[in-house]
């Protein structure tokens, strides 16, 4: 005879579903799943019965349409006769350049005005205050809307560069113009060509060159150094290596652009409007202006937090070791600091690119100007350029805080 | 509704894919007011005066519509849209109808699903530049910064234009007429193009408009009209033709002045039927008998309401052109009452 007995085995009943509480939860979720997928489904089939209704059944063939429209800032070859999709992806890239733009200069600037604000100058630290306080509580729309009126009001008009009443700057070589800035170009009288990428886009293999020598130049002379600590760790002597580095940065360069045949293209008033050169436009440059300056303020307050998270024991520890002020500030604190700033830094980043769809206030073609701005209106196609949109921005932004979350993972303390 | 209402708070878009099945002329009276798209401000067209009312030649279609569905020129309230949002928000229901220098093309008609209920202007696209930049055709214009509205005709008739014409341009767009005429003044564009109606609008605004010029040609057909929502005939019916009665007003000499007299009864059939004093045209539209009556009566007949937004005598001095009366020479024409 065995010393336990089974627990009495109870056969399953349905109210069990309910009354046992093994099952109850399983139960809940279950019956909220399906309420949940009932509700989408049913949206779903609204919208389609009733698009269907309005004789405007889902169907994305209108983006292989000509687009009929000209876009100004357009990186990729692009005309009235592209297709709306070509339109949507020129778009697209005016998206990413601008939230590349604005992240690098909000990062640039957020952590100076972050660190500038626990400055023990009083006016410093309370002019930044300032700054942060009235930048984050306007809405964004109309520091662009106003960056643009401001820039359109103030800088001359290119027709004034002929009366004399402007003139070109640095040596005649960049125009301040209300129509945005005229810089040189780079171009090349032996030029290797473009690359086609599957007919869709070209590259230019100047620039190709051009980066593939940096890089390449760039490991050569890190090499340099690894070599020149092996040696000081080794013997205590660090060789001097400094015009071989110098050397191996800009002799290959130097070298290459000379055989390209190098040199810059000025702009010139022709006309209506300056020729020649790289145009960044008024819209560009105020909403680049305008999304930096608005995003800086959060994220000088994110590392304003950071900062201050750090416990204090580690700037008296670093003071008391001899650091200076700003050699506690580089190598003690922020490295510590980073941990906290950077998961609030991502959504600044997500924020950044999202508000840039606001572009069209100030005519700058991001892709909600083009997709779902021309497109849209031209073709009637809301639900599917919308859904389209919606798809592109949650794609960039989910790349973006991949990315930042491998960054977070890099730098945060490791536990073990 | 309903449902379409609910579903379109969920999307983002804010867009509903609202039923266009028959009912608007329903709603209508159920809501006690029409709700017409208008354009965001556009002298002369439509814009707010002083006290907030608005006031144009596009409005007094809308005050002569609801004048006719709810015997009341004041029952109505206003959407400003954009050139790009007035499309969805007549295809999604947050308008009743849409009277905004909408220009009739083939695919707003068929593929837009829209139905234009006839054509109250007949317009041309033009240039304006400033009288300094010595410009005296358009064919000058290669290389020049053009401000467009975005989302509309004047869009494509312009890439076509300079295409055409082997031209480059920089396109400048802008959403409303008031940040183009903000960019224009400032010089950051030395063209401004649309209808040559806004544009003389436009330019009626300025501090000096004869700094600036409209230059001669023009270069698209834009015949302007209302529209509604396609699949609701009867709603279209009461738009088209309390458009055609203001038109045929004018023909028959039917005046705000004159239509109390004319209402007695007169010995013309077609002023009767018009009126309502004989038939019942009222009754096959689903309105009361004296709804065209009420439609003139609420800002007179066609050539009035021309004369007083945007005619000759005004700031904006149009002449009317191409919408003269058929017997004026003009293109301006009603089908028979009958």
């Amino acid at each position: 005879m065995s010393a336990f007995t089974d627990p009495p085995k109870e056969s399953f009943r349905l109210g069990m579903l309910i009354y046992d509480t093994r099952y109850r939860s399983m139960t809940i979720q279950i019956v909220a799943l399906i309420a949940f997928l009932a509700g989408a489904a049913w949206l779903v089939n609204n919208a389609a019965n009733n698009l269907a209704a309005l004789g405007k059944p889902l169907q994305f063939s209108f983006l292989w349409e000509p687009s009929g429209y000209d876009i100004n800032q357009r990186l990729i070859e692009y005309n009235s006769q592209s297709p709306h999709i070509r339109a949507a992806f020129v778009g697209l890239i005016n998206t990413l350049i601008i939230a590349v733009m604005g992240c690098t200069t909000a990062t640039i600037l957020g952590v100076v005005i972050g660190v500038l604000r626990l400055s023990k100058n009083w006016l410093v630290s309370k002019l930044m205050t300032v700054y942060i306080e009235t930048f984050r509580n306007v809405p964004v729309l109309l520091w662009i809307v106003f960056t643009m009126a401001i820039f359109i009001e103030t800088m001359p008009a290119p027709r004034e560069f002929r009366s004399g009443a402007a003139t070109m700057k640095l040596f005649d070589s960049v125009a301040f113009t209300n129509r945005g800035f005229y810089i040189p170009e780079p171009l090349f009288s032996n030029s290797l060509g473009n690359i086609d990428v599957f007919g869709i886009f070209k590259i230019s293999n100047d620039l190709l060159a051009v980066i593939a020598v940096l890089v390449v130049s760039f490991l050569l002379q890190r090499a340099v150094k690894r070599r020149a600590d092996k040696i000081q760790e080794a013997t205590g002597i660090r060789p001097v290596t400094w015009w071989q580095r110098v050397g191996l940065m800009f002799i290959p360069i130097v070298v290459l652009l000379y055989v390209l045949g190098f040199h810059l293209g000025y702009p010139e008033l022709k006309g209506f409007n300056f020729k020649g050169g790289i145009h960044l436009r008024n819209s560009l440059i105020s909403l680049w202006i305008a999304l930096s300056l608005y995003t800086a303020a959060f994220i000088a307050e994110a590392v304003r937090a950071g900062i201050m998270a750090v416990s204090k024991g580690q700037s008296e520890a670093a003071f008391a070791l001899g650091l200076t002020a700003s050699q506690t500030m580089n190598l003690v604190i922020l490295p510590q600091a980073l941990r906290v700033i950077i998961p609030p830094l991502i959504s600044q980043y997500l924020n950044l690119t999202k508000n840039s769809s606001l572009a069209i206030a100030v005519g700058y073609m991001d892709i909600t100007g083009t997709l779902a701005g021309i497109t849209l209106n031209q073709t009637g196609r809301e639900m599917e350029t919308l859904i389209l949109l919606m798809l592109v921005y949650l794609t960039i932004s989910l790349s973006i805080s991949s990315v930042m979350n491998w960054y977070n993972n890099a730098v945060k303390l490791k536990e073990r | 509704m309903k449902k379409s209402a609910f579903f379109g708070a969920l999307t983002v878009a804010g867009f509903a894919a609202a039923m266009a099945s028959a009912g608007t002329l329903d709603d209508v009276k159920a809501k006690g007011f029409l709700q017409c798209g208008v354009s965001t401000g556009l002298v002369g067209f439509a814009a707010p005066d002083s006290n907030g009312n608005w006031a144009g030649f596009d409005v007094s279609l809308c005050r002569a519509v609801a004048a006719a569905v709810l015997g009341d020129p004041q029952a109505v309230k206003f959407t400003p849209t954009t050139g790009k949002t007035r499309f969805t928000a007549l295809a999604s229901g947050e308008v009743d109808m849409l009277a905004r220098n909408t220009t009739w093309t083939f695919s707003r008609d068929v593929d837009l699903k829209f139905t234009f209920d006839g054509i109250n202007y007949y317009d041309g696209q033009g240039f304006m530049v400033p009288k300094s930049l010595g410009v005296s055709s358009a064919k000058e214009l290669d290389g020049a910064t053009v401000c467009i509205q975005t989302g509309t005709t004047t869009e494509l008739n312009l890439a076509d234009f300079f295409r055409a014409n082997k031209m480059k341009y920089e396109p400048v767009p802008i959403e409303t007429n008031a940040e183009a005429r903000q960019q224009f003044l400032a010089g950051a564009c030395d063209v401004y193009t649309t209808d040559r109606s806004g544009l003389a609008a436009t330019r009626a605004t300025f501090e000096n408009p004869d700094n600036y010029v409209v230059l001669p040609e023009v270069i698209s057909k834009e015949p302007l009209g209302p529209l509604t929502r396609q699949g609701d005939d009867q709603w279209s019916d009461i738009v088209r033709w309390t458009l055609n009665a203001l038109i045929s007003a004018e023909e028959l000499g039917i005046t705000s002045a004159n239509i109390d007299e004319l209402a007695k009864g007169t010995n013309n059939p077609e002023i009767n039927r018009i009126l309502g004093t004989e038939g019942n045209l009222g009754g096959m539209l689903g309105l009361d008998k004296k709804w065209a009556y009420n439609a003139i009566k609420a800002g007179g007949n066609y050539g009035e309401i021309f004369e007083k937004y945007i005619g000759e005598k005004t700031a904006i001095g149009l002449s009317r052109g191409l919408n003269a009366q058929w017997k004026d020479g003009g293109l301006i024409y009603s089908p028979p009452f009958r």
